[in-house]
């Protein structure tokens, strides 16, 4: 498995330069380094000395990925994506365009982003699975189908709707939890009781209705039906037998969403106002601070490739014949 | 058998469970006194704290020297003292000392510098001489700490030295001193630091004598990381003692003493500077941009710009007084209930990020936030919520009649609008065929219509670019435009549509079609793709359809837009501009030929590229006049040549209505300064007793939510268990 897992770690690396170039790319077609000079300097009295000190300043004074007054390697080297993209390798983020260490905003930012996801994402599970093992019991009948219409009809609202509308109801009209904010000390658990709530009911109709039918491809296999005919009570044939031979595909659909927890909800976070890594991102793109942008692309890739590899690995756990070569 | 002894078990967990249900309401019901949905961490200090938010984006810099938005100098005004303030409550807008014991003493020099007259053609050189308060004395802070043997208590070799400081807050000993006036030459001297990269650097170099030079000189030296500037001289400087400094820009702009009253020229400590450049500091975030060190009334108490901010009195803060004296109707209003009282009255000021609309207007109604924004551009949405259309026109939403919320107005410095392009071969140009195609257009587009439908009569039509409350503005018949507007009763009318064709058709374009080619007149606009809608593009469209012209839209955003205007190629675009000072010049430079990004190849304001000469000659001549009759002339024959001319398709001032809970006092807006905190006055006593009668929580959705659960989750029991209980035969029925 070891060597497995080296094989994958070293099949990362083009593929994180590829989504580094991409990034790279993507946002130096919509904006130039004058661009992002202007932006950042503001809209009044900025004179061209004024960006081009921006420029040398921030080290976007180079060519993009070729430079043609250098020699040799240099011509590589001394280029903005090889200065600025390159570096993330070694995980050195820099500072953003307005001068803050990006390494310690990250390392602030995802203790909110993580108080907020990994409730939502475990309560949401367990939820979804109790969900859509009950739904699985009335298969067929005129209950399952009017279950189904329901989690279709949750399918079909807008994520922000769940959230303006939890907000309008729970936190404005029945003034039951704080419409929005963050504290990390203190009643820090009455800012996310909302949050919660709204990503647990939000993710009920799609997660529900996929580990239904997930479950329903198993309730047909012989093992049930002798499970049943032994007199095995139905929750005990539910969460006993369906449930672990059901494991494979979930897992592939929520370990690799582990990792990922670290980088917080753009939606939930912005809405609620939870100091996270969700709003740093979205923030960052707002006011064009690449050195946050491309910092952030990077650390997502690499959580979703290390959310596959504990994917592969889940796989043996969850089912012993399988074996990573 | 079997069932027997399983049912007291399951019993047993049915009630654990409800038992713990029961225990966590009550806990949660039984945590605070305090409502449920608080957002504030509870306090027992017994300080008096202001409950404020942040929209939307947090600040960028605080750093005196790079700081200039208006978000950042909601803070930065707070714990600085530049030279020169504004009084709070006269209009129009009036300087006064702030840091200084009286305003600056102004001298003329030859190009020998031979004090001359001020009239005196021969004047090369204007010198302002500062003296500041005697009683002038900075926050206490870890910077000016000293050790047994007066040296600074806080210098490290090595990053890890310091490691375990992550905030100002972490360190145990702090210091302070008075400020000298060195502080504010080492201030001017950052500005001219390229390494600092102030925005004021190339517009100061053009006047302070000296700093161009300055500014190549430090640029090409060595850092280690910290560079003194005491050691390096600026011509333009002198210090004269410890309370006097002199300033010596080129020429004659009387203009620089607005500039006196911006955060750049705040002092700054060169062992404050020297202290940010500790080894490591900058990888903390412990910089002057995010920890602020000033002599204002309050200090930088706490800094997380991702979630809030919070300021506290500065213990060493000066003596000040509310002011005695307002304009006309002050009084009457309250706002000199205070007169002569010490300030400031808080001792606290919270501010939160809040990003949403939704939220920022939740929070101040259940009066978690005591007024409804601090800086100009609140969410449309705020207003939408606030005010609704009444039998009396614009009415106050009905729940802020019952919380006895009070309004506070205010006229923006600023002016919006949508100009031609002066080199446009359509709409541009100076023949008389031209001005009337501009005219007709500027006719057609009915300005009081647009703002009432789109911004809820949030706006003031603008017939000159120079703002209310800024000298030359005037209002009523002399104040018209009369190329667009009749003088009829007592109002201004905007001239009718048959006009506007009759105009349209001496230039050249009978019922909207070229009388050559017969093909029919479209303008093209020039607009940000996020500050125009559907709706308003189809408004417009109609506007113009009324005299047979059409419209296209090219929405792009905004390096998009600003690279058209710099490369003129624009047919009509829109731009703002807010301003920076309360002076004429700030607003005519917009038109200034030599400020056109063609004429000067840079980023100018001029982006219509008007250019007359006769504007330019008067606008020479009156930026370096002060304040008069004379000046006053010279500005009311330009606004004449723009209204002339033609030279914007339509204009307005943006007005705002600011909300304040029935405890904030001393709301008067202040459309230029930020430094307005200290007079704010709140009652908290009244506050806690308003939080707890607005947010009693309504617990009955609980136990409806909980019973809809259960009549859902029953029928789903009850087949369950005659599932289990049925025989085969019948599961198979």
């Amino acid at each position: 498995m070891l060597i497995y897992i080296i094989r994958r770690l070293f099949y990362a690396i083009p593929i994180l330069l590829g989504v580094n170039l991409l990034t790279f790319t993507l946002f130096f077609v919509v904006n130039s380094p004058d661009d992002m000079a202007v932006s950042q300097l503001g809209a009044k009295y900025v004179t061209p000395e004024a960006i081009q000190l921006w420029k040398e300043k921030n080290g976007y004074d180079r060519p993009l990925f070729y430079n043609p007054d250098a020699a040799g390697s240099d011509s590589l080297t001394e280029t903005i994506f090889f200065s600025k993209s390159l570096r993330l390798f070694a995980f050195d983020f820099g500072r953003s365009e307005s001068g803050r260490d990006i390494t310690t905003d990250i390392s602030t930012r995802m203790w909110p982003s993580l108080a907020v996801a990994v409730p939502s994402f475990l309560v949401g599970i367990w939820v979804n699975i109790c969900v859509a093992l009950l739904v699985v019991m009335f298969h067929a009948t005129r209950l399952d189908r009017w279950i189904v219409f329901v989690f279709v009809a949750m399918m079909s609202i807008s994520y922000l709707f769940y959230i303006i509308g939890g907000q309008y109801l729970v936190a404005k009209t029945w003034r039951l939890v704080p419409i929005s904010g963050f504290h990390a000390h203190g009643q820090f658990w009455k800012f996310l009781i909302l949050p919660v709530l709204v990503g647990v009911v939000a993710g009920i109709g799609a997660g529900a209705r996929w580990y239904r039918t997930l479950f329903l491809e198993e309730a047909n296999q012989d093992y049930v039906r002798t499970a049943r005919a032994k007199g095995a009570s139905e929750i005990r044939i539910l969460f006993r037998h369906i449930l672990p031979n059901a494991l494979i595909p979930i897992l592939t659909g929520i370990v690799v969403l582990i990792p990922s927890l670290f980088m917080g909800g753009l939606l939930i976070e912005s809405f609620f106002g939870i100091p996270g890594l969700g709003s740093y991102m979205l923030d960052a793109i707002k006011s064009q601070d690449f050195a946050i942008v491309r910092s952030m692309v990077f650390i997502g890739s690499i959580l979703y490739i290390i959310g596959l590899i504990l994917t592969d690995i889940s796989y043996t756990w969850a089912d012993p014949r399988l074996r990573l070569d | 058998m079997k069932v027997d002894q399983t049912t007291p078990n399951t019993n047993a967990q049915r009630y654990r469970v409800w038992l713990l249900l029961v225990a966590v309401l009550m806990f949660l019901t039984s945590c605070s006194e305090r409502p449920w949905n608080d957002p504030q961490l509870p306090s027992s200090d017994g300080l008096v704290t202001y409950q404020s938010m942040i929209m939307s984006t947090p600040p960028k810099h605080l750093d005196p020297a790079i700081s200039y938005a208006s978000d950042e100098s909601l803070f930065t005004m707070q714990i600085y003292e530049p030279p020169l303030t504004y009084h709070f409550l006269k209009r129009p807008y009036e300087l006064i000392p702030g840091a200084l014991a009286s305003l600056p003493e102004v001298s003329y020099l030859d190009a020998a510098g031979k004090v001359v007259d001020e009239d005196d053609e021969s004047v090369a050189f204007t010198r302002y001489t500062l003296r500041l308060r005697d009683d002038l004395h900075y926050q206490p802070h870890p910077a000016f700490a000293l050790d047994a043997e007066g040296r600074p208590k806080y210098l490290f070799e090595t990053a890890a030295a310091g490691e375990r400081y992550r905030q100002i807050p972490d360190f145990p000993h702090t210091g302070d001193r008075p400020v000298h006036a060195n502080d504010y030459v080492y201030a001017i001297k950052r500005l001219a630091d390229p390494v600092i990269g102030s925005p004021m650097l190339g517009f100061m170099s053009q006047y302070i004598v000296g700093m161009k030079e300055f500014s190549e000189e430090v640029a090409a030296l060595p850092r280690d990381p910290w560079l003194n500037l005491d050691k390096y001289t600026m011509e333009g400087l002198e210090v004269v003692d410890e309370r006097t400094l002199t300033i010596t820009i080129i020429g004659r702009y009387p203009q620089f003493l607005f500039w006196l009253a911006m955060p750049f020229f705040s002092p700054v400590g060169p062992e404050v500077d020297r202290f940010y450049h500790n080894p490591g500091f900058v990888d903390r975030n412990l910089t002057l941009d995010w920890w602020p060190v000033g002599s204002g009334p309050f200090l930088m108490a706490s800094n997380d710009p991702n979630s809030e901010i919070i300021l506290e009195r500065n213990p060493n803060y000066r003596d000040d007084f509310f002011p005695s004296e307002g304009e006309p109707g002050d009084l009457e209003a309250g706002f000199l209930a205070d007169a002569g009282k010490r300030i400031p009255f808080l001792d606290r000021a919270v501010y939160r990020l809040e990003k949403e609309s939704l939220s920022q207007w939740t929070k101040f109604l259940q009066g978690y936030y005591d007024r409804s924004g601090e800086v100009h551009s609140q969410p449309a949405g705020l207003f939408d919520r606030a005010f609704q259309i009444g039998a009396n026109g614009v009415e106050l939403a009905p729940e802020l009649k019952e919380h006895d919320i009070t309004m506070s107005p205010d006229v923006q410095p600023a002016v919006y609008y949508y100009g031609f392009n002066m080199r446009d071969p359509v709409v541009g140009g100076y023949s008389e065929k031209k001005r009337k195609l501009r005219r007709a257009l500027q006719i057609a587009f009915r300005t009081e219509d647009y703002l009432n439908i789109f911004y809820m009569g949030n706006g003031i039509v603008a017939e000159n670019p120079i703002p209310p409350g800024i000298p030359g503005h005037l209002d009523g018949e002399p104040g018209m435009n009369a190329y667009v507007y009749d003088w009829v009763d007592g109002a201004a009318q905007r001239k009718p549509v048959e006009y506007a064709r009759q105009l349209l058709a001496e230039a050249g374009y009978p019922n909207g079609r070229d009388e050559v080619t017969g093909k029919p007149l479209k303008i093209f606009l020039d607009v940000q793709s996020q500050a125009i809608s559907n709706t308003l593009m189809t408004w417009m469209v109609r506007a113009f359809s009324q005299i047979g012209v059409q419209v296209e839209f090219r929405p792009a955003d905004f390096n998009r837009t600003r690279e058209k205007m710099l490369t003129g190629n624009t047919q009509i675009f829109s731009f703002g501009w807010l301003a920076d000072y309360p002076d004429p010049e700030n607003f005519l430079f917009l038109l200034y030929g030599p400020e056109g990004p063609l004429q000067c190849d840079c980023d100018g304001v001029n982006n219509g590229n008007y250019a007359n000469e006769e504007y330019d000659s008067l606008f020479r001549q009156m930026r370096i006049l002060p304040q008069g009759p004379e000046r006053d002339e010279l500005v009311a024959r330009m606004v004449e040549l723009l209204r002339y001319d033609a030279v914007w398709l339509f204009a307005y001032y943006p007005t705002e209505i600011f909300l304040n809970n029935s405890w904030v006092h001393n709301n008067k807006r202040h459309g230029i300064s930020r430094a307005t905190l200290k007079y704010v006055r709140v009652e908290p006593e009244e506050r806690l007793k308003m939080q707890n009668r607005w947010n009693q929580p309504i617990t009955r959705p609980l136990y409806a939510v909980a019973l809809i659960l259960v009549a859902l989750a029953l029928p789903g029991v009850i087949a369950y268990r005659r599932r289990q209980k049925a025989t085969a035969r019948h599961a198979q029925d």
